[in-house]
């Protein structure tokens, strides 16, 4: 049976100008991170402008999906209706092998086997409306 | 050349409004009430008040209109400030830099919140201010609140130096000890590690009781010249160290500034403003939104090596009778929560040695530690009943 709050869709972030190449990527099954023209520096998430470097020339190219858990912690206060039937769900910081840590969600593992270090690689999860994002699973 | 500022300025005034989570005004009225007890207690006048520094909550209602709001006609310094929870630091630190430039004599600092509105306590803290790209991102992976970031700042601690839940319910603890014995803390039931351990979890590693409580209510102080402070009404706590650290997180690889604050940054330079040693603390109030806050801020001052945090809480070190007290007021977890001015406020009680039941014997040399963002933002006060450290 369904209830009410079962129904309720999960926050979908909007694509925007600044990040529309993001969420194409992860639409297309890849990881598109912004990367510094200048220093070659990985950024995530996107910025105006690059933290290494202070440079403004910013492209996007594609990562690898790969990294290790850098943190993580297991939700049990609600928040958003949108999450009501998935509390407790984990939350986590992914370090990406190209150097930046994403905030995610950990997929296909139980929140008890999550372990700080362990290898993860993305998987794209629609969130609703067609706009994908990147989750992680056990590599 | 160097300039010792130590020893130069006091705060003389102090305000504290009730701490509630009854309405009891809008931001603006219990601002300017703060500011009202503060001058009484200083044994000033409103228009001595020649200087104004504003930092507002997480309502984020107030600003530099509280000069009209509050009708002051003499001001020669005033500012809006935001260095997150660490702005009550920073607020001391330009007033008593503006007054032993000249530039004021007598400058009120305020905070003032109300974010209990009737609804949840958290719900100020939790909304979703905006899911446009990759602001969205937070929201929809289900990362609510600073709880979120608090709790996987202190698995990573845990993960990496085998810290407990034991040793974070051993701050809890701690802090409940000592509001017991003040009468304007909000949760003075007594509270055994098994209390800690059976409350709810909020986000793991994060039972309820790791994370602070929210109080309506504001916090005014008044900065003057130690000259000046000598013949007011208070004994003056001095003001003999100042400092700050904003190391940020860069959130790549390389990076541990998790486990990692601005305290190491900021307590070079307050400790050598004030010529001390951690042996020379006498007291310490430090910002304590979650237990974790006041273990890694230990590591950070030095008083336990980095990974030891969790070690050295233990065994009733920094409670009452403690060989180093900590939060002395109940700090935020079980006291009253007004950002920076929690542990602001409870130092210049205990500096001036009006604590009452907890009152530190020996107080010679207090601490205070004021941080904000997620580890962000640091400040550093030593504050002291005397001029001067020798
Ligand atoms: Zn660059």
């Amino acid at each position: 049976m369904t209830t009410a709050a079962q129904t309720q869709p999960k926050p979908v972030p909007e694509p925007d100008e600044s990040s529309q190449e993001f969420f194409d990527g992860a639409k297309r099954g890849e990881l598109m991170l912004s990367q510094c023209n200048e220093c070659k520096a990985w950024l995530h998430p996107a910025a105006p402008v690059c933290t290494e470097c202070m440079g403004n020339d910013l492209g996007w190219a594609k990562a690898s999906g790969r990294g290790t858990v850098f943190t993580f912690g297991v939700m049990h206060q609600f928040y958003h209706p949108g999450f009501t039937h998935e509390l407790p769900y984990n939350v986590a910081i992914v370090e990406l092998e190209e150097g930046p840590r994403l905030n995610s969600n950990l997929v296909n593992i139980a929140n008890e086997e999550i372990k700080v270090g362990m290898p993860v690689k993305a998987t794209f999860v629609d969130q609703g409306g067609g706009v994908f994002i990147p989750k992680f699973e056990p590599a | 050349m160097t300039t010792n500022m130590s020893g130069k300025t006091a705060i003389a005034g102090l305000g504290i409004t009730e701490m509630t989570r009854e309405y009891i005004g809008t931001t603006e009225q219990v601002a300017v009430q703060a500011i009202r007890m503060a001058i009484e207690d200083a044994g000033l006048a409103k228009d001595d008040i020649d200087g104004l520094l504003v930092n507002a909550g997480v309502t984020n209602d107030i600003s530099i209109g509280l000069q009209k709001t509050a009708g002051f006609r003499n001001l020669r310094l005033m500012n809006h400030m935001n260095a997150a929870g660490s702005t009550a630091g920073q607020m001391v630190h330009y007033a008593a830099l503006a007054i032993e430039a000249g530039m004021a004599n007598a400058v009120v600092c305020v905070f003032a919140d109300t974010p209990l509105r009737g609804g949840s306590a958290g719900a100020a803290y939790g909304q979703i201010r905006n899911t446009r790209g990759m602001a969205g991102m937070g929201p929809a992976y289900g990362f609510f609140g600073a709880n979120t970031g608090y709790a996987l700042a202190a698995r990573r601690h845990m993960a990496t130096y085998g810290t407990t839940h034991d040793q974070l319910g051993a701050i809890a603890v701690s802090n409940r000890k000592w509001a017991e014995k003040n009468p304007r803390a909000m949760q003075r039931k007594p509270m055994t590690l098994e209390d800690y351990h059976n409350s709810r979890w909020i986000i793991e590693p994060f039972h309820l009781f790791d994370c602070t409580l929210v109080s309506n209510g504001a916090v005014a102080l008044i900065v003057t010249s130690a000259e000046r402070a000598r013949s007011l009404k208070q004994p003056p706590a001095y003001i003999l160290g100042m400092g700050q650290g904003h190391p940020g997180n860069p959130g790549r690889a390389g990076f541990e500034n998790e486990m990692n604050t601005g305290a190491q940054i900021a307590r070079g330079t307050a400790f050598g403003m004030a010529g001390i040693d951690n042996s020379d603390v006498d007291v310490c109030e430090f910002y304590d939104c979650y237990t974790y806050t006041t273990l890694v801020t230990l590591e950070d001052y030095g008083f336990a090596p980095k990974g030891e945090g969790g070690a050295f809480v233990q065994n009733g070190r920094i409670e009452p009778g403690g060989e180093l007290p900590v939060n002395t007021g109940g700090g935020q977890l079980s006291g009253y929560y007004m950002w920076g001015m929690t542990p602001l406020s409870e130092g210049i009680i205990q500096a001036r040695g009006q604590g009452g039941d907890r009152q530190v014997e020996k107080h010679d040399c207090v601490l205070v530690s004021m941080q904000g963002g997620l580890l962000d933002f640091h400040a550093t006060l030593i504050l002291s009943p005397h001029a001067s450290n020798n």
